[in-house]
């Protein structure tokens, strides 16, 4: 009826290729970013920023980094938490060497960092593949929390090791720090996830994201057709690695405040990120979305079902949500191993032909 | 002897011990790999489920406790009896075979011919959802576990040492224990699978599935199988590990130190990776002995990561692994 492409005309070569291809994706799209820009910051107050937009913003950010390492370029990474680690020194130490300069500018460059990190421990990665490789990012992991926690230089030298983000401000706006207002943190975000989504989503269907693919299908059969798999799986190390530096940055900076490295972004985060991604669906933009929106939501469902609701004490409710966050991943691998992502391009199939089933 | 070279003797010493720790874990990771291609992340959590319940069950404790309480009211918590170490390994291992039939029919057997990657995925799922039963079941808290195994300072290793050198090793006798029951079942798995009907069987279907199926071998009955051997491996490492320091979460954090031992062994060999993890052992301790003071100390958490990393940039299939071959 009304998701069709028929009648949808394309007349030159810039609407054949654009991102949505069809009108109705391309008015959602248009009334979600409208929603985003223009309600969404009007309404918020603290609490939902602070238990669901933020977390939800900066890993949906966290997610497509690493779904383009590994879903588009098939290199398995639990080395998340590490790099995201990077992205918050970084972002700190740039944060108090010069306070003068914009927020957008130390976000962007702690992202540049942690690509320059991310490329060097996926060195190993021209040698070694699958497990091998999983199990050496998480030599990344283990070493750079360590070295954030025991190089007295990261932390400024401070008492009890953590880093605290100092009052910064974008435009006069303040961001950071416990006085910033819900909405502009909110917006600050915002505009790197949406940012972050075009430009990989762009990247993802150009040379550089087929050349990812290919060595993902099959590395030597793309080496041979004369893909250069150094350049293809370093720029998929990098481009990822900036991505979750980003999102690493924004998590301490604009919401959690202070960070104890050890605590907020150990290994459990690496899992928590490969989770979202999983869920979401490898190899999908809209899957990071999804992804990220469902384990974000999942905990805070499960406490006010669970603990406020029926009354439970609260570490059964904790305890449950293990149970069932692994269940759940288990039942989607068996279900569906393409993720929500699968799910969603399944509907809109349905919804081309309907009312027709074939 | 100069004082230093003495100290690095023990710390060798005691990196052995460690390392035979670390193996025990790696075995088990080791024979669900070599069986069924799975890489069993589980495999730590394994470990702690098995000492979890070797506990509830010795200390009666009832099940679920926790959950009924909170559902129905009511404070039950024991059934009031205690129940001998040897029983209670035997019920635990009872436990972990139908664990290892839960897994092989309710996960495992729908995710037949999926890519590798998407089986590990489905352990850490695993690991998750057990993580999560666990702690429903017997509580979160600390436990201690003691099964009867002597612990303590070695007194003999202590004397001797002292004569011989003027300064006495400190040796755990749980260690030494250890290293005990560690190599007795590394000669019971090896007897298993080279002179057992079952143990033939499941080399069998690690060499090849289908040839395996079409000889008549049941792949369903060798995966339960391999799962609950891979159980029984996870009691003991549990038990060791359990009894050393309290029966806790951080247990099954010892599965992915479990990993640079099976970079470093191979993930096909046996042999792999008991040297693997005696080489981690001693090598994490005596680079934390030697250059743990002057780098802030707590090295161990990263060392054994990045030796294997290094590692393997120069040998990828790992000291004992088949080499990787490769067709397009």
């Amino acid at each position: 009826m009304f998701y069709r492409e028929a009648g949808d005309f394309k007349v030159s070569y810039r609407d054949d290729s654009q991102t949505f291809p069809i009108k109705f994706d391309r008015y959602r799209y248009y009334a979600v970013l409208v929603v985003a820009f223009g309600i969404i910051p009007f309404i918020i107050n603290d609490y939902w920023a602070n238990a669901l937009l933020l977390p939800f913003l900066i890993y949906a950010i966290a997610a497509i980094g690493l779904n383009i390492l590994v879903g588009y370029c098939g290199q398995v990474s639990l080395g998340t938490g590490g790099f995201m680690a990077v992205g918050a020194y970084a972002c700190y130490k740039l944060m108090t060497a010069f306070p003068e300069v914009s927020m957008f500018i130390h976000v962007i460059l702690a992202g540049g960092i942690t690509a320059l990190v991310g490329v060097l421990f996926g060195l190993p990665s021209l040698r070694i593949k699958g497990f091998y490789l999983a199990v050496a990012t998480l030599a990344a992991q283990f070493f750079l929390v360590w070295l954030f926690n025991r190089v007295p230089w990261f932390y400024n030298y401070s008492a009890s090791g953590q880093i605290n983000a100092p009052e910064r401000d974008v435009f006069g706006i303040i961001i950071t720090g416990p006085n910033a207002p819900a909405w502009a943190t909110y917006l600050f975000c915002l505009i790197f996830l949406t940012a972050s989504a075009i430009i990989a989503r762009n990247l993802t269907r150009g040379t550089t994201g087929r050349t990812w693919m290919a060595i993902r299908d099959m590395d030597i059969a793309a080496e041979i057709i004369g893909v250069n798999p150094l350049k293809a799986k370093m720029s998929a190390f990098a481009v990822s690695s900036f991505f979750i530096g980003i999102s690493g940055a924004l998590f301490f900076a604009l919401y959690l405040g202070a960070v104890e490295v050890g605590e907020a972004f150990g290994i459990q985060k690496s899992f928590l990120v490969l989770f979202m991604v999983i869920i979401g669906g490898l190899g999908s933009i809209f899957g990071s979305f999804a992804g990220a929106a469902f384990l974000v939501l999942l905990p805070v469902v499960l406490k006010v079902f669970g603990a406020d609701w029926m009354g439970w004490p609260t570490d059964i409710v904790a305890h449950l949500q293990l149970v069932i966050v692994g269940a759940l991943i288990i039942m989607f691998l068996i279900l569906e191993p393409h993720g929500l992502a699968q799910l969603w391009r399944v509907a809109k199939e349905k919804l081309r032909l309907w009312p027709f089933p074939y | 002897m100069p004082d230093q070279l003495i100290y690095a003797m023990e710390v060798i010493l005691n990196g052995l011990m460690a390392g035979v720790l670390y193996a025990l874990v790696a075995l088990g990771f080791v024979l669900i790999y070599k069986a069924s291609g799975i890489f069993n992340y589980a495999q730590g959590v394994m470990a702690l489920f098995a000492a979890m319940t070797l506990v509830g069950i010795m200390n009666g404790q009832v099940p679920f406790a926790h959950l009924i309480n909170a559902i129905f009211g009511g404070h039950i918590t024991h059934f009031g009896w205690n129940i001998p170490a040897l029983l209670a390994i035997i019920l635990t291992m009872g436990v972990m075979v139908l664990l290892a039939w839960a897994v092989q029919h309710f996960v495992m057997r729908h995710l037949v011919g999926q890519e590798p990657i998407i089986l590990f995925m489905a352990t850490i799922g695993l690991a998750y959802f057990l993580e999560g039963v666990a702690d429903l079941m017997w509580g979160s808290e600390i436990k201690t576990l003691d099964v009867g195994l002597p612990q303590g300072i070695n007194l003999w290793i202590d004397e001797t040492t002292y004569n011989i050198f003027g300064y006495g090793f400190f040796i755990d006798n749980l260690d030494i224990v250890a290293t005990i029951i560690a190599a007795l079942l590394v000669a019971a798995l090896v007897a298993f699978s080279q002179y057992t009907k079952q143990g033939r069987a499941m080399r069998a279907v690690a060499d090849d599935h289908q040839a395996a199926l079409s000889v008549g071998i049941s792949l369903n009955f060798i995966w339960v199988m391999v799962w609950s051997v891979a159980g029984f491996v996870a009691l003991v490492a549990g038990i060791m590990w359990g009894t050393k320091s309290g029966v806790q979460f951080s247990l099954s954090l010892i599965a992915l130190k479990a990993l640079p031992v099976l970079m470093l062994g191979g993930f096909t060999s046996i042999p792999g990776a008991i040297v693997g993890g005696l080489i981690i052992g001693v090598g994490e301790k005596l680079f934390e002995f030697a250059v743990g003071p002057l780098v802030g100390g707590a090295t161990e958490n990263w060392f054994a990561y990045v030796l294997a990393l290094i590692f393997l940039v120069f040998r990828p299939q790992g000291l004992f692994g088949e080499k990787i071959i490769e067709r397009v």
